[in-house]
């Protein structure tokens, strides 16, 4: 037995070519095979790689969905994100429990199952939904739970618990999902028919800085969030020294509320590759990674086959369509539970086998990325409108959408409306505009771009959806009439905490902090000083956090401060002269009480 | 140095030359001008975490450990925003580990404390967080306290850039973040050496040598008389 997994662990450390870089897929093999990476293992996967002990403990630890301890043959992961929590999580949560009789955190005593909680997996239009190993299962209720159980115990195959197909390649047979695409509008840069491998035809026929000029024109920016200038990046990568470059598609898809990378990998997976090819001819590359969040492995099987299928048609591989001189191919790297590492660095060192830590800018990717070579990183929307740049021209895409904002843009629309899904619309629509689109005109609040966006009012429903009003990397979340807002916040902020990666002072402790004092004022403990401390502390995370999570992360307090001020006045209480609301003194006391077995104290 | 070699720019509205290649805050610390700095020293790389030297260049925060100079740029660095920002980020510091630094063997010497006495800060705003951390004291000569740990990394740089071992790491995410050793649990079990280089960089009281502490009486520590900065500070009222 123990020799078994010993040769296990050599043998999964050679198959990845005793490669430290690559110790994602090392840690995630040992997982898989052993349920867990032990300290024993980390040992010799240390002495295997030429590596230290730490070094592995340090990445093991980083990621949610590894572990030192042994989990259950199966771990649900149920979603336990605002959504999900709307939709009644927290019912099918107990019903977990009683079933299964362990608590979220603990194993069956047979070592069958465990329970976890899991931040978004991308299926909000679906929910409540969660994760058994790789299998997603949907539309969650208390009552469907009892047969997820009984399913699991009688054949602990997870996948017997798809008993019907969604649409599109979901049910296709490397697939066999029961997601929905729920594709609500189509428009048409992303979801116009697209021959497959004429844009490709049409941009190796261009000089490479032939296509990035064309890039450049259609000004696309990245769909990603951030908006940055995709020509523009493309040419610094294309100008930086050296013979070896990248192209990283960001497939981390974790902001809450997004969802729509997840349509396109099925449904437009080899518009993405294609754009992926054309980046990988523009500035120079022959290698190209797809970063797939670790939430997704269930489209793994189905993407390896669509590239496959590209290798035979020539349009990955050696020469690529003929063309002498240019060679691409792209692989998968698979996460492991991360939110942070959808941040471009952070997925930079993930897929150099590290810790998901940001690193420090300077050098940007563009100039020492990946292995400190040149290295790209879009959003997988980004490379498929670059697909659709080629092929219909850039004039064409520039003059859609709105002027600082060409083309159009997927939302993932969830939440309080009649039709959560994914929308393909023009940039600049206002909000209001969308909010009838999806059914929701009666919105009390919508929080735009996910926990990191803002949460806005119906004083800005005419504002635009577009880089220089409301931006977006796609998430949009509804909230109805009688939805409470604090809870929400508290939520996000949760959330953060939960993800941040700990490297600086003020996303670390600053976020804990500010929550607490957010569930003061939920616990009707707060007083009018304390709004001034949550903008204080919330500033001070803001200007001094070292990358766009911490940057972002006050803002759940920050802008709902900003336009649902009364959610948080009305709970506020004025203190009694000389006391200060905050402090309980039978919660201070109540440990020493317990250990001096008294009874509560006076106060 | 010809004049090309030089790189112009201006703090606080002062005019430094600094050199390529050199961050913000080693071309103000050869200018005389302190920028209040953590996790950075001078023997090791920048890490970048602390964040207590985030200064605004040209109007944007950045930490001036890591960055660059830059021909023209301008920073601000002693100013009341960030000075409140760095406050905060002092106060985050004490609450979320456990600094007694009143029987503290760093106190007087330790670089947190000294800051806070600069910042003219006498206890933090913010609520205590209490953590169970631990203590490992496994090895003869050397403890590791991680109530007093800072996470600011330079142990691990040390240990990996200038004794050429991998004794720390840290493991672990988020608020769970520690530094572990290179061993199933205990730092006895590393090939630590008492006379590696990391174990006298800890800014804090985290990382000491045994039989050590309290060896400077109170009025000859390091911090007794004049604040932490003031050795560069007075570069410049030397020249300037
Ligand atoms: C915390 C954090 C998470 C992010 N997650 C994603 C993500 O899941 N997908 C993505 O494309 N970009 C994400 N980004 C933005 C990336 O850092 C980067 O800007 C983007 O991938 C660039 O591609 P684009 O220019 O095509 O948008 C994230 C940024 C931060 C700070
Ligand atoms: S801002 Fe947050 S996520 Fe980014 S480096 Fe700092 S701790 Fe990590
Ligand atoms: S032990 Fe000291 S040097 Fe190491 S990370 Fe902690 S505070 Fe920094
Ligand atoms: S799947 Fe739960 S919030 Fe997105
Ligand atoms: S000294 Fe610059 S971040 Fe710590």
């Amino acid at each position: 037995m123990s020799e078994n997994w010993q040769t296990m662990v050599k043998d999964v450390c050679a198959r990845c070519g005793n490669d430290r870089t690559r110790m994602m897929d090392i840690v995630r093999l040992v997982q898989q095979e052993c349920g867990c990476v032990s300290g024993e293992a980390m040992d010799l996967i240390a002495r295997q790689v030429d590596t230290h002990r730490v070094e592995v403990e340090s990445v093991v630890s980083f990621y949610a969905f590894l572990s030192n301890r042994p989990k259950g043959k199966i771990v649900i992961r149920l979603c336990n994100d605002v959504i999900d929590e709307m939709f009644g999580a927290r019912r099918v949560a107990q019903a977990f429990e009683q079933q299964l009789g362990i608590e979220f955190g603990q194993t069956t005593p047979d070592g069958l199952i465990s329970l976890e909680h899991t931040p978004c997996i991308g299926m909000c239009d679906q929910a409540p939904a969660a994760l058994v190993n790789d299998v997603v299962v949907t539309y969650l209720s208390r009552d469907k739970v009892g047969d997820i159980v009984s399913t699991l115990k009688s054949d602990p195959d997870p996948r017997k618990l798809v008993h019907k197909l969604g649409d599109g390649n979901n049910a296709s047979e490397l697939v066999q999902s029961m997601v929905h695409n729920n594709i609500r509008r189509k428009g048409p840069v992303i979801f116009d028919p697209l021959p497959n491998g004429e844009a490709l035809k049409r941009c190796l026929a261009l000089s490479p800085a032939e296509v990035i000029r064309d890039v450049k024109t259609a000004r696309l920016r990245g769909r990603g969030g951030a908006g940055f200038p995709t020509g523009m990046k493309w040419e610094f990568a294309r100008a930086a020294a050296g013979a070896k470059k990248f192209v990283i598609c960001n497939a981390d898809e974790g902001e809450p509320g997004t969802f729509k990378d997840r349509v396109l990998l099925t449904e437009r997976a080899d518009m993405l590759f294609e754009g992926m090819t054309i980046a990988g001819y523009a500035i120079g590359s022959d290698t190209g990674i797809l970063y797939l969040r670790g939430e997704y492995a269930y489209l793994r099987a189905f993407l390896e086959d669509v590239l496959h299928q590209r290798r035979n048609a020539g349009l990955l591989g050696k020469a690529v369509c003929g063309k002498q001189g240019f060679d691409f191919d792209i692989r998968i790297q698979m996460g492991a539970g991360a939110y942070i590492c959808g941040e471009e660095t952070a997925l930079i060192s993930s897929c150099e086998g590290l810790r998901g830590d940001p690193k420090n800018r300077p050098p940007f990717p563009a100039q020492k990325g990946y292995l400190e070579r040149p290295t790209i990183v879009n959003n997988v929307e980004t490379f498929c409108c670059v697909t659709r740049i080629l092929d219909r021209g850039p004039a064409w895409f520039a003059e859609k959408g709105s002027k600082g904002s060409p083309g159009t843009k997927l939302l993932s629309v969830c939440g309080d409306c009649k039709q959560p899904g994914v929308y393909e619309v023009l940039f600049g629509i206002t909000l209001a505009e969308l909010l009838k689109m999806v059914g929701a005109e009666d919105a009390k609040a919508v929080q735009v771009g996910g926990p990191s966006g803002q949460l806005v009012g119906p004083s800005d429903y005419q504002r635009t959806i577009c880089y220089d009003d409301l931006a977006t990397g796609g998430s949009i979340m509804v909230f109805g009439p009688n939805r409470d807002i604090l809870p929400l916040v508290d939520k996000f902020m949760e959330f953060f905490i939960e993800e941040t990666c700990g490297y600086c002072t003020p996303c670390r402790v600053g976020n804990v902090l500010l929550r607490q004092k957010l569930q003061e004022i939920m616990a009707g403990k707060g007083e009018a000083a304390d709004l001034d401390y949550l903008e204080d502390l919330g500033q001070s995370i803001v200007t001094a956090s070292r990358c766009g999570l911490g940057q972002t992360s006050a803002n759940p307090i920050l802008t709902s401060l900003k336009n649902f001020r009364g959610e948080y006045t009305s709970r506020l209480i004025e203190p009694e002269k000389g006391m200060k609301p905050t402090f309980d003194i039978q919660a201070a006391v109540r440990e020493a009480a317990a250990i001096a077995g008294r009874g509560p104290a006076h106060s | 140095m010809p004049m090309s070699q030089t790189i112009d720019f201006i703090i606080d509205g002062v005019e430094v030359s600094a050199r390529p290649g050199q961050t913000i805050l080693q071309a103000a610390d050869e200018a005389g001008i302190y920028i209040p700095r953590l996790c950075a020293h001078k023997d090791l790389v920048p890490h970048g975490s602390c964040r207590i030297c985030t200064v605004l260049v040209n109007g944007r925060p950045q930490s001036a450990c890591t960055q660059p100079v830059a021909p023209g740029i301008v920073v601000q660095n002693d100013i009341e925003k960030l000075n409140n920002v760095r406050r905060n980020i002092l106060d985050m510091l004490f609450v979320e580990g456990n600094h007694y630094c009143m029987f503290c063997e760093k106190s007087g010497n330790c670089e947190l404390q000294a800051l806070a006495y600069r910042f003219g800060i006498m206890a933090p705003k913010f609520p205590y967080q209490f953590p169970a951390r631990d203590v490992d004291a496994s090895h003869p000569d050397i403890y590791i306290d991680r109530n007093r740990c800072i996470l600011c990394a330079r142990c691990i740089r040390a240990s990996r850039d200038l004794d050429g071992k991998h004794v720390f790491e840290f493991v672990g995410r988020g608020p769970e973040k520690r530094v572990a050793v290179n061993a199933e649990a205990r730092l006895a079990d590393t090939d630590v050496d008492v006379t590696d280089k990391a174990l006298s960089i800890c800014p804090v009281g985290a990382l000491m040598r045994k039989r050590q502490g309290y060896a400077d009486p109170i009025g000859r520590r390091r911090y007794d008389h004049q604040p932490i900065g003031s050795d560069i500070e007075a570069k410049r009222s030397a020249t300037g």
